[in-house]
């Protein structure tokens, strides 16, 4: 709806087909009306857009490359697997590109102070990141369990000079942090900007996130045409929000040529509260603001979730995710904890490099996959951050 | 149709008087404290509008307070369905018009449908959905409701333009329910001035008018209920609810407190015949 070369999803209620919606008190529908005509406005100014291509190029260092993955081809014996280096993103992850785009939309609304809720860490190092670069008042909500296992980014926000307030409610995770964020923004909306960090929330979030986020899949079809002459066979990306995973295959999404692969947190099992897959095991409900797929119970109370990784610990995930879904244009699936921590140490064995324990699941689904496929075939993984952040959480689930 | 929501307001317009709208939370401290309370207010205040909260795990627009009171509910088992069954016995006893406060996550998965049915057989007057999405699924819920004799109030904010505000005013059933501050519910020291909002809101409709979130003394409520029609007052009850030895008692003398604050026109707290 910003221009003529997007589909027709959300419509103008912020609707993929049934999902998405804005189920907020009426306090925010204000902010999120004036974000979505500011947005619209923004993406149709040249000088707007060639600030952020300039940003993402000088500053957050795009194009991140695709790099094929020799060793791991071979210890798959399959299909030739590419990495799309996302963690060679400034700050270590897809995240910049989103809060980039929207610290330039704040600064555009002329709003001093944003805040962000963060699971595993890196949303909230990219807020704090763009945050700094913009000069604006930063403070981020972090669950209690998260901010233990991913210590070593909130030493990172707060040199960057962000606060990071510790959620102790519910189940001290993502979920929580969300809640405590839309709460701050309640009380601040006049002069504070949210920058939610997946495709997740209320109408027009699902939809801004997927757009700034596309970057990775646009860049990624230029250099699949330039490294093998075709878009690839297979394009694998893990779901917890499903920010990474909207960003790389939106520009996609019609090819039918390509099997695109979504993967969830299966955790230690399929039963109740000891995975965070919701596409796989959830049905349709109303979480932080959208209709999508839910870990709720029969009545809509929100279900315990658990993933070893903290990016990916949450019952909801993105509207636009759900519509794929039903609409048979993703395949979604999930990993376990194990197969996830695996992965992790396969692609630093083989390949020199250290995954965030988010895109290893995206890592152990890709490997399976590869196996069954054709050695002329090609799987893209969307390497969506690196694992500094992960190491020491790893050696004391590992030992 | 005439529901229950209409005729209280109906009344207290025919006397030259203001209500005093008490929100607690459905099983907090427990469902039999709620049944209580309900009687209690009954006899503090006279037959009024009283909002029943149903628990819920994740209330964003909630302070500190009512949240820790519905995590409190649900760690003691309290469901939507234990809301319906407490309501459903304590009605035929009750002259109240009694309304849910419900997420839209709460009736989204149980189905608009099912939930406004149930709500209605229990004996519910009344909905106040605050996360619904009023641009998508408010149409289907006017029509539901409507069909099931349910009255549904919407809420109107500070900031909601204008133009908005006639919308979400035509779509209200029962009474509007306007904000009297940005943020979250809670005691707040001081009140904004509404009376120009309330103003605002009555020249785009002949619906009753409600002021909450934030009031919480017998100043508050008067200044509330200089323009509107009753004021709303929730966190300070479920407060005092929470800590009482008898916790229905704590809440309707309070409450006969706090309207005091009700405009010299509103005689004794007995019911009227």
């Amino acid at each position: 709806m910003v221009d003529g070369s997007l589909p027709s999803v959300p419509d103008a209620a912020g609707r993929f087909g049934p999902f998405g919606g804005r189920y907020v008190p009426e306090t925010l529908v204000a902010a999120l009306e004036q974000l979505a005509a500011e947005y619209k406005a923004a993406m149709a100014d040249a000088e707007f857009t060639s600030r952020l291509d300039e940003l993402l190029a000088r500053y957050a260092g795009r194009p991140t490359p695709l790099t094929f993955a020799g060793r791991l081809t071979e210890h798959a014996g399959g299909a030739r697997i590419y990495l799309k280096r996302e963690d060679l993103a400034h700050t270590g992850a897809h995240k910049i590109n989103n809060t980039i785009g929207q610290g330039l939309l704040t600064a555009r609304m002329g709003k001093k102070r944003v805040i962000a809720e963060t699971g595993a860490g890196q949303h909230g190092v990219a807020t704090a990141t763009a945050a700094a670069h913009f000069g604006l008042e930063c403070e981020i909500y972090m669950g209690a369990e998260d901010v233990r296992r991913q210590r070593l980014n909130v030493y990172r926000m707060e040199l960057l000079g962000a606060t990071v307030n510790v959620v102790e409610s519910g189940s001290r995770t993502l979920k929580d942090a969300t809640n405590e964020a839309l709460r701050d923004w309640m009380e601040t909306v006049e002069h504070t900007h949210y920058i939610l960090g997946s495709v997740v929330g209320p109408h027009p979030f699902p939809m801004i996130v997927r757009d700034f986020q596309s970057i990775i899949g646009r860049e990624c079809r230029r250099q699949c045409s330039e490294a093998f002459g075709r878009v690839p066979d297979a394009i694998v990306a893990c779901v917890g929000g499903g920010s990474n995973a909207a960003g790389i295959f939106y520009p996609f999404i019609e090819e039918t040529a390509v099997t695109r692969i979504g993967v969830e947190a299966g955790g230690r099992s399929s039963r109740p509260g000891e995975h965070a897959a919701p596409l796989r095991y959830g049905a349709p409900g109303v979480l932080h603001g959208s209709l999508s797929y839910v870990l709720q119970d029969e009545f809509g109370q929100t279900a315990p979730v658990h993933s070893c990784s903290a990016g990916l610990d949450y019952p909801g995930v993105g509207p636009e995710h759900a519509y794929w879904k039903d609409a048979g244009l993703v395949e979604y699936t999930s990993v376990s904890d194990d197969e996830a921590l695996d992965a992790f140490a396969l692609l630093s064995r083989l390949e020199g490099i250290v995954p965030a324990l988010e895109p290893a699941h995206a890592i152990a689904a890709a490997v399976k996959r590869a196996a069954s496929m054709k050695p002329d075939e090609v799987v893209v993984i969307n390497l969506s951050g690196r694992g500094d952040k992960d190491v020491e959480e790893v050696s004391r689930l590992r030992g | 149709m005439t529901h229950r929501v209409d005729e209280i307001f109906a009344t207290l317009r025919a006397e030259g008087r203001k209500g005093l709208i008490p929100f607690v939370t459905a099983g907090y401290p427990s469902l039999q404290a709620t049944a209580a309370v309900i009687g209690a207010f009954e006899e503090s205040l006279g037959p009024t509008v009283v909002e029943l909260g149903i628990p819920f795990s994740d209330p964003i627009a909630d302070g500190p307070v009512i949240a820790a009171s519905m995590h409190e509910a649900l760690h003691c088992g309290v469901t939507p369905q234990a809301v319906f069954d407490t309501v459903r016995s304590l009605r035929p006893d009750t002259g109240h018009a009694l309304v849910a406060m419900v997420s839209a996550s709460i009736v989204e998965r149980m189905g608009p449908d099912r939930f406004v049915a149930l709500a209605a057989e229990s004996g519910f007057d009344g909905l106040i959905v605050p996360d619904l999405d009023v641009s998508g699924s408010a149409g289907r819920l006017d029509e539901i409701t409507a069909r099931h004799g349910l009255a549904l109030t919407m809420l109107v904010a500070p900031n909601t333009p204008a133009g908005r505000v006639a919308s979400i005013a035509s779509r209200c059933t029962g009474f509007v329910y306007v904000l009297a501050r940005v943020g979250l519910t809670g005691e707040r020291t001081s009140l904004p001035d509404v009376s120009a909002r309330v103003q605002a809101v009555r020249s785009v409709t002949d619906r009753p008018i409600a002021v909450g979130f934030g009031i919480s003394r017998p100043e508050q409520v008067a200044a509330a209920t200089r323009t509107a029609d009753a004021a709303i007052v929730g966190s300070a009850i479920v407060r005092r609810m929470g800590r009482a030895a008898d916790p229905a008692a704590a809440a309707a003398e309070f409450a006969a407190e706090l309207a005091a604050g009700l405009p010299s026109g509103n005689g004794s707290p007995a019911a009227p015949e």
